[in-house]
């Protein structure tokens, strides 16, 4: 009597013992970004071999991945731009540009009124104005001055989705009431606020165009001022 | 031959035996309240990590978007920790000498990785994809708790199977508006449930919750 319930006992301590292993929360395989301890570095995401090509991943189309056409800058985008790949590029600005460069792409962002040692460059200025696309693809991805390359943090469409909507960004400082479509031209003359679908993503309208000034020098007060549709993300 | 017992043994033994059942009972209760602790789920307590990086500052303090950093969230299983060449984007600039940051930098110098302790942590045989859930409407909040609010991020539920069933079976109680999806703050709004339905036609979000959906 006595023995079989030590035996039971044991049993339960055992059993109780047991159920607190974790083989199977733990297992050991691969999962992504996980410690490996096979490999020395501890990673388990492996670099492929140097030289390597997946299949479909040859990007041979240097106006596409690169931005260039017959070595030098495109001046024209690899595909068709539409309203919806405009959407996508104003999301995109929103989440991997405002930071440092603003809602409106003054170069005033949060990151660089935080202490950024280097005022990042604003997108009204002359010279981007007037660069072409395939510049602004070549500097999202590989990088200018202080500003690292974006190539592993944005993918190669949304890149030129990106520079379509900072395109509209630069018009929407640099345009006369001429540019305006006739039927909202009137409203815009009046003073009447733009109905909404009326102009969606126009900045205010640029007085005189005198936006060509450094990041550094420009007027913090006209920065903060639109700040509901373009800082929602 | 006497009387082994006195008459109130009855009573005694009457009360042993509720007694022996209060025990077992609260023992079993105990157990039952313990597994469903944050001492064994995790929940609620933040982790020592390397560097003590805090997602409040980042996202309600800076207004990073989430997917400035988890970019693969919105089209792959895992959401990602970045690279720490994403942190230098900024921190080649910024607090460059910041004692604080110097694994941060020490990573980047030798190009070994900064280990980081996972939070949370679904059990290995529990598939899980973060793709499916943010383009139907599950805000990052709904899992994470309130992110933005975070200096050091903690486990902010169960991740037990009861609670991931409570919203498969239910999704209507969280669901929003897919451009809210990543407010790293985010409060359900008085009418959810009237929100929520409405929501879940429109994404056409019907979870499954055969048992091979999440254990495959």
């Amino acid at each position: 009597m006595k023995r079989s319930s030590l035996l039971a006992l044991v049993s339960l301590i055992a059993l109780a013992g047991g159920a607190c292993r974790q083989d199977m929360h733990d297992q050991p395989k691969a999962k992504p970004q996980s410690k490996s301890g096979f490999f020395v570095d501890g990673r388990t995401g492996r670099l492929p071999v140097e030289g390597t090509v997946a299949r479909g991943e040859l990007r041979a189309d240097d106006h596409l991945y690169r931005g260039k056409v017959d070595g030098v800058f495109a001046t024209t985008f690899p595909f068709k731009i539409d309203a919806a790949l405009m959407e996508r590029g104003r999301e995109r600005y929103a989440i991997y540009c405002t930071p440092c460069h603003g809602a409106t792409g003054l170069g005033n962002g949060m990151v660089i009124q935080r202490g950024f040692k280097v005022p990042a460059t604003s997108h009204h200025i002359e010279r981007l104005r007037n660069a072409p696309v395939g510049y602004w693809f070549d500097v999202i991805t590989n990088g200018f001055g202080v500003m690292f390359g974006y190539a592993s943090q944005i993918p190669v469409n949304d890149r030129w989705a990106i520079i379509a909507y900072v395109r509209a960004l630069q018009l929407s400082r640099n345009a006369t009431a001429e540019d305006v479509p006739a039927a909202e031209r009137e409203a815009l003359l009046s003073g009447r606020k733009a109905l909404p679908g009326e102009g969606a993503h126009a900045a205010p309208p640029a007085g005189g165009g005198g936006h060509n000034a450094p990041a550094g020098d420009a007027k913090p007060q006209a920065e903060s001022a639109p700040k509901s549709p373009e800082t929602k993300h | 031959m006497a009387q082994l017992f006195p008459k109130q043994a009855n009573g005694l033994s009457k009360a042993s035996i509720a007694a022996g059942a209060a025990v077992g009972g609260s023992v079993l209760l105990a157990l039952f309240l313990l597994a469903r602790s944050g001492y064994a789920t995790g929940e609620g307590t933040p982790y020592d990590q390397k560097v003590p990086f805090s997602h409040n500052h980042h996202t309600t303090g800076v207004g990073i978007d989430c997917r400035y950093c988890h970019t693969s969230v919105e089209t792959s299983a895992t959401a990602s920790i970045p690279p720490t060449q994403t942190c230098m984007n900024c921190h080649s600039q910024i607090w460059t000498n910041a004692p604080m940051l110097e694994p941060v930098r020490e990573s980047y110098r030798t190009g070994k990785s900064l280990e980081w302790r996972k939070v949370n942590d679904l059990p290995d045989f529990a598939y899980f994809n973060h793709s499916a859930h943010v383009n139907k409407g599950v805000g990052c909040t709904t899992c994470h708790g309130q992110v933005g609010e975070m200096p050091l991020v903690y486990q902010a539920q169960s991740l037990q199977m009861q609670w991931c069933l409570n919203c498969h079976n239910n999704p209507e109680q969280f669901l929003r508006l897919k451009s809210e999806v990543y407010e790293p703050v985010w409060n359900p709004p008085a009418n959810q449930l009237e929100v929520g339905a409405k929501l879940r036609a429109e994404y056409k979000a019907n979870p499954r919750v055969s048992c091979s959906t999440c254990h495959r």
